[in-house]
């Protein structure tokens, strides 16, 4: 089942490297997912025939990429499963905007491709963005760090819940499917007989799970509320962080830095 | 039917983070007042067998291709709709920051899709007004059936919607729509079947899991009347709209009818809606500068917000992104050739 | 430190259904005492250590913890003192770190992140594992889940421990870290078990279950000795004391 042991490794793989010490990995949570935040809604917020306003941005990932140790190659194989899904969807964009609105030299562009572009663009940059804010925090510390910021204790609790035990289901999931396959040999895919007799059976383990689980917090003195065991202090160099990385994004959405190279370049060329 | 975080303008998709995360909020606070407090394990082991079961497929009968499961109503079922809607957010939100395919902006969008219709408009309108209390199996299988389909026909139209209103996309609305409606028609018959089998299971193999929670659930006592003028109600705004579009683009209503046959019924009484319309239409302006695309165009104008309209396609732009991407690549490799000669 | 007895007098316990999963139970353990809980799958082991923390209640009968009757009021105060270990790690750690885990105790008796932060770091370097706190569960081997599941139970500082069936799973060396670590503990242990070979080790006193009954309450060795009471019980004589047949 190439879907459940992919999602198995990628999933470790994101929390080795959340657990590198370098200087970004050090940081407060709260001030990376803010700054994450705020990164993707501007550049979100540019128009859709934007192509040249919105490279600029592309510093604050390679940053967090150099500073914060990350192999580059694994982000772009993250990057290239979520590929197809955005091309499908801006593929349509050239199809149905034919006016032309960019001329090069003797070509002529239209604005569906502009826009095409323009999207996948975007799509690295917010990608990536969320991409480098996990490898660089650990998914626990973005819950803990969310239920700081204001997200209800229960939800973020959830949130803990669901990741704990997602390597136990899946792996629980892929036992009976391997023990069906192999009693099934001729028959090839699940009808909806098998496959529902699979589900109920992982459901019915499933709430006995949560019993068990249950009585064990129980046991420890649980009340229903889900205490989590860390103290943050925001220091002055996350409020540095987060200040000096939004001033940076509301200058490059108000000025378009790559215009204005590109018109300091022409006026530099004889 | 997930979103990407490419096609959602910052206001869409703020607008449905605020909707979302105020659901969350609301849902959390009822979940944690009623805790029965086995509840919170089991909210949080059912998200990962959600997950689980997400990756599991079946074949379609007759058509060679498969299918999953999205489970919306199955938490719903087992959990009454408001844990059920915080587990489906729980997982949406881990599939949004792990397997990047949804996108954090368009993740308040997805909860609100994925989650709300089918837990809060579905559950308790369709399943439970058909499948009642101590449900018979053929109640169990039609009103999983009917909720699903309706839970995600609800959810296309807004994915539709936020993509449209958010005029990054160039989709045109109708277009969109017909291409989107009888595809989630074909996913919700699968799914309320699929839905239904697993029900089903359960209830012969554990049927005291499927007891309905007294004081959790909604309360519902809506008869099937009622349902239905929801219903109808709902497709006559529907055809509405529709003839609003019409009246300014009839070759891209032409050109989708022709190509969804079967829908021929949408005779809209244009002549007398377009005036109403179109003078409503003059006054909410601010409709069509959200990318509506007209036939009778005045000049194509871009989406604009912020300052700077034509800066994006300028050729001085251009070749000045290029140089600043190359610049920062640069800046990019020499600080990574440095690291590795420090660390040798 | 005040004397924590357990006694359990005349216990009964039902199903809805009406079936007795345990009669007439009744035994008296003492501060300090390790007692071994044996008997065949089902004879009403680990229903018995339910009722130990408050997880169950008696149908019938009493149970209580020194001066406390285990109800619903004081559960609380219960559960400070009984630390229960149940059977499968993965059921007890339920946190995203092995910290996190055994943190969860202390923080939910109110204590203070800094005092929490100690009994944490005290409790793993017990079980001799200070060095994977910051790990996922999901990553251990079964015998450092097991030594963590006791650890998230140590935090607490409880009095008496009440383990479910500790070594099964484990490999020779595993268990046989377990058995050590076990013998270690000052506390009062009640273990339910099929490792009649760890009894032998660590308890010396038995108490042998069968059909939700008391047939035997007394001393491991003498116990043991008796091969027909144990096959009474669908229990065997553990490898040990087995007198090797002539074959």
């Amino acid at each position: 089942m190439a879907a459940l042991e992919s999602a198995f490794l990628n999933l470790g793989h994101i929390e080795t490297l959340a657990r590198k010490q370098s200087k970004i990995h050090q940081l407060d949570p709260r001030a990376k997912l803010l700054t994450t935040l705020i990164f993707i809604i501007t550049v979100m917020s540019f128009n859709r025939y934007d192509l040249s306003g919105v490279i600029p941005f592309f510093l604050y990932p390679v940053m967090i990429l150099i500073i914060g140790d990350l192999p580059l190659i694994y982000l772009v194989k993250r990057f290239v499963i979520v590929l197809p899904f955005i091309l499908f969807i801006g593929i349509l964009n050239p199809i149905i905007d034919q006016n032309i609105i960019m001329k090069i030299g003797s070509f002529s562009i239209s604005g569906g491709w502009v826009s095409f572009f323009s999207i996948l663009i975007r799509a690295v940059l917010t990608v990536f963005a969320a991409l480098t804010l996990i490898a660089t925090t650990g998914f626990h510390e973005i819950c803990i760090a969310m239920e700081k910021i204001g997200i209800p204790n229960l939800f973020a609790a959830q949130l803990l819940f669901v990741y704990r035990y997602l390597f136990v289901l899946i792996d629980e999931a892929s036992r009976m499917v391997r023990a069906k396959s192999l009693r099934s040999f001729s028959r090839k895919g699940n009808g909806l007989k098998e496959w529902s007799s699979i589900i109920g059976h992982l459901i019915l383990r499933t709430v006995d799970r949560a019993r068990r689980i249950h009585l064990a917090m129980l046991s420890r003195g649980f009340d229903g509320e889900i205490r989590l065991a860390h103290k943050y202090v925001f220091q002055l160099k996350d409020i540095l962080y987060v200040l000096g990385w939004t001033s940076l994004f509301m200058l490059m959405r108000i000025f378009n830095f790559s215009i204005l190279t590109g018109n300091i370049l022409q006026k530099l060329m004889p | 039917m997930h979103m990407a975080d490419a096609l959602i303008s910052p206001a869409v998709g703020g607008t449905m983070w605020a909707a979302s995360a105020t659901l969350i909020g609301y849902n959390a606070k009822k979940v944690q007042k009623n805790l029965d407090d086995r509840t919170a394990p089991l909210m949080g082991v059912l998200g990962a067998f959600i997950f689980a079961a997400q990756m599991i497929n079946f074949s379609i009968p007759g058509t060679g291709s498969s299918g999953h499961l999205g489970g919306g109503m199955i938490l719903a079922i087992l959990l009454g709709p408001h844990a059920a809607f915080l587990t489906m957010a729980s997982v949406l939100t881990i599939q949004a920051l792990f397997f990047a395919d949804g996108g954090l902006l368009a993740l308040g969008c997805n909860i609100f899709n994925l989650g709300f219709f089918p837990c809060f408009i579905a559950y308790p309108f369709i399943y439970k007004t058909i499948a009642g209390n101590s449900p018979t199996k053929m109640r169990i299988t039609i009103g999983s059936i009917f909720a699903a389909i309706i839970g995600l026909q609800f959810g296309s139209v807004a994915v539709v919607l936020q993509t449209v209103f958010s005029g990054i996309s160039e989709l045109p609305f109708v277009k969109f729509l017909f291409i989107m409606q009888p595809i989630h028609l074909a996913i919700g018959i699968v799914e309320g079947f699929a839905t239904a089998a697993v029900i089903l299971f359960v209830k012969n193999a554990r049927p005291e899991l499927l007891e309905p929670d007294s004081h959790v659930a909604l309360q519902k006592k809506v008869s099937i009347k009622t349902v239905l003028a929801g219903i109808i109600g709902i497709t006559i705004l529907t055809a509405a709209v529709f003839s609003w579009f019409a009246s300014t683009n009839p070759d891209g209503l032409e050109w989708s009818m022709f190509h969804t046959s079967g829908m021929e019924e949408l005779e809209t009484p244009k002549k007398d809606l377009y005036s109403s319309l179109s003078s409503i239409q003059e006054k909410t302006a601010i409709l069509p500068d959200y990318g509506f695309k007209k036939e009778d165009s005045e000049a194509t104008e871009s989406v604009e917000t912020w300052p700077g309209v034509d800066s994006g396609t300028s050729l001085s732009g251009l070749l000045g992104g290029l140089i600043i991407f190359l610049f920062i690549m640069g800046i990019g490799l020499g600080l990574k050739k440095k690291k590795k000669k420090a660390a040798s | 430190m005040s004397h924590h007895i357990i006694e359990i007098q005349d216990l009964e316990f039902a199903y809805p259904d009406g079936t007795k999963a345990l009669q007439q139970v009744s035994f008296r353990i003492t501060h300090g005492e390790s007692v071994a809980l044996i008997g065949a799958n089902g004879a009403g082991k680990s229903t018995i250590l339910l009722h130990l923390n408050g997880c169950l209640f008696p149908t019938k009968g009493s149970a209580r913890i020194g001066d406390v009757p285990i109800t619903k009021s004081t559960l609380q105060s219960i559960r400070r003192t009984v630390g229960m270990v149940f059977q499968n790690p993965d059921d007890q750690l339920f946190m995203p770190t092995v910290y996190d885990d055994v943190a969860f105790g202390p923080l939910n008796l109110g204590f203070p992140l800094e005092e929490v932060q100690l009994k944490v770091m005290s409790a793993l370097e017990q079980v001799g594992l200070a060095h994977v706190k910051n790990k996922s569960p999901y990553r251990l081997s079964e015998g450092q889940k097991r030594s963590i599941a006791i650890a998230t139970v140590l935090s607490m500082n409880p009095d008496i421990l009440v383990m479910d069936e500790p070594t099964s799973n484990l490999d020779p060396k595993s268990r046989r870290n377990l058995i050590n670590l076990l013998q270690t503990f000052t506390h009062t242990k009640i273990i339910a078990t099929h490792d009649l070979d760890m009894v032998l080790d660590i308890c010396e006193r038995t108490i042998i279950l069968n059909n939700g009954r008391i047939v035997a309450d007394g001393k491991t060795i003498e116990l043991f000795q008796n091969a027909d009471l144990l096959e009474q019980s669908h229990l065997e004589q553990p490898l040990r004391l087995n007198r090797l047949s002539s074959m």
